[in-house]
């Protein structure tokens, strides 16, 4: 019988919400890892009872957990991540050069074929792989030895590496995207990477034709159709049609392009789904009126979803992380908030229900669809 | 010519360690733990032996390579701060003869 599992991310532990394919019921369960920052939570799209879970302390460090009954379980695995050689530098906020140090893991992307092969995205930014089921990382340090990469800088949350995504018709293609230098591909299973930011526009760079720079929030495409992507950026929503090698603006009649997160329907590679955040400096929906925008087009004309969302006195964010989609015939949309909800549609979006309303603030959200 | 003696042996120490919740839940254990130490008693045979027992704690305490202490773990033991202390110097007496444990805490701080 067909079921999703929702695997919440927090900030004082991990939770994992199952449900059958009518997603009207949920059972909760956690929080696993209580107290600790849990970043991110995913499994393998190869073998769904394999997880990756990143655990992660400011007084103690990094930890890597491992589930192979889908969550039931977990076991740490490595949590060694060492950048190869010089780590060289990159900007701080006050412009001077610092060292890369590796804080934590923000991202792990399980690998589309092997179950033992995942992707993590740190901070400062890099990239590592594990091919023994998270036991070992190593760096493909091409991307912090990017000529560029003195030159990056971090965004408000860090220099994050927050988004990878691995191209289903291409193994040799790699997206990655790091605030706030921007976002770059690789065509070589990370051997080397070409900064793709051509077509961003960011206030505080006055040079469109920057090549890095630009504060990208989040990525993201539908597995039919690879060479687009969309972007949610600090402000803007982009798409691309090239792989990255230019982008256009999408914002179209958004209430604010500010926002966070953004996905596409797994059924519908043009409908795309964001959640606008008021400003950069208002990380709260506009007038405390929680809405997700859906456009059907790829973009430019888009549609607010409120049935079931909170339309006063919502002051909460929506962060990059914190956003997925099942893939039923009934889409599932399912987003988590820094105010402890979950929400979860079952009909693509025209229709919210809260899952859970009171963890800790969500960092992360992804979904399992399971046969 | 041989004596017929063996070289005097490393003594052996058991020491009582204390550590943060967090990371008691990591290495699954209540209360205090309790490790053989060989040779002289220091922060870093201590926290050796506390790796190599729970390897899980590689990393959560000082950092893998350089084996620094962490920013925001100290250490301390007979009512003393030790954290800025060599790695490498003798711990108190009383810690070295288990009368007393060593204390991994981390920092207050952040809300």
């Amino acid at each position: 019988m067909t079921s999703v599992r929702v695997l919440v991310g927090t900030r004082k532990g991990a939770f994992v919400l199952t449900s059958d394919g009518k997603r009207e019921t949920w059972d909760v369960s956690g929080p696993h890892f209580p107290g600790w920052e849990m970043y991110h939570v995913k499994g393998s799209p190869v073998d769904p009872q394999r997880l990756y879970a990143s655990q992660s302390s400011g007084w103690f460090g990094q930890v890597v957990n491992r589930s192979d009954d889908g969550g039931s379980t977990w076991s740490p695995v490595g949590n060694k991540f060492g950048y190869e050689g010089e780590p060289g530098t990159h900007l701080y906020y006050d412009g001077t050069p610092r060292p890369f140090e590796f804080k934590r893991v923000w991202h792990f992307e399980p690998s589309l074929t092997d179950a033992d092969t995942v992707y993590a995205g740190v901070e400062d930014a890099s990239i590592f792989r594990s091919t023994d089921g998270g036991q070992e990382w190593q760096e493909l340090p091409a991307l912090r030895q990017h000529r560029t990469a003195p030159d990056w800088q971090p965004g408000a949350g860090g220099m994050c590496l927050h988004t990878i995504l691995l191209d289903p018709s291409n193994t040799e293609r790699i997206y990655a995207a790091i605030s706030a230098a921007g976002a770059f591909r690789s065509d070589d299973a990370g051997a080397s990477w070409k900064p793709v930011n051509q077509g961003l526009r960011s206030e505080g760079i006055p040079d469109p034709k920057a090549e890095v720079g630009h504060c990208v929030h989040r990525l993201a495409l539908h597995p039919s159709r690879p060479d687009t992507l969309f972007m949610q950026k600090h402000w803007d929503v982009m798409r691309t049609d090239d792989a990255g090698e230019s982008w256009r603006e999408i914002s179209g009649n958004l209430p604010t392009d500010f926002g966070f997160a953004i996905d596409v329907h797994p059924h519908e590679p043009e409908t795309v789904y964001v959640v606008p955040i008021t400003s950069d400096s208002l990380h709260f929906p506009v007038d405390g009126q929680l809405q997700v925008w859906r456009s059907r087009t790829g973009g430019d004309e888009w549609e607010p979803l409120t049935a079931g969302l909170p339309q006063r006195d919502c002051y909460v964010d929506v962060l990059r992380d914190a956003m997925a989609v099942d893939s039923l015939d009934s889409c599932g949309v399912y987003f988590g908030t820094t105010g402890g909800q979950v929400y979860g549609s079952a009909d693509s979006g025209d229709t919210w229900t809260a899952i859970v309303r009171d963890l800790p603030a969500v960092l992360s959200v992804e979904v399992q669809t399971l046969a | 010519m041989s004596t017929g003696t063996s070289p005097p042996s490393t003594p052996v120490s058991t020491v009582r360690v204390v550590l943060p919740a967090h990371l008691r839940g990591l290495a699954k254990v209540a209360g205090e733990v309790r490790l053989e130490v060989g040779g002289t008693v220091t922060q870093r045979s201590v926290l050796d032996a506390l790796e190599a027992r729970y390897p899980v704690l590689c990393g959560t305490i000082r950092d893998h390579d350089t084996f620094r202490r962490r920013a925001f773990v100290r250490y301390f033991a007979c009512e003393q701060d030790l954290s800025h202390d060599p790695p490498d110097d003798p711990l108190p007496a009383a810690v070295a003869a288990g009368a007393e444990p060593f204390l991994v805490v981390g920092a207050m701080a952040g809300g």
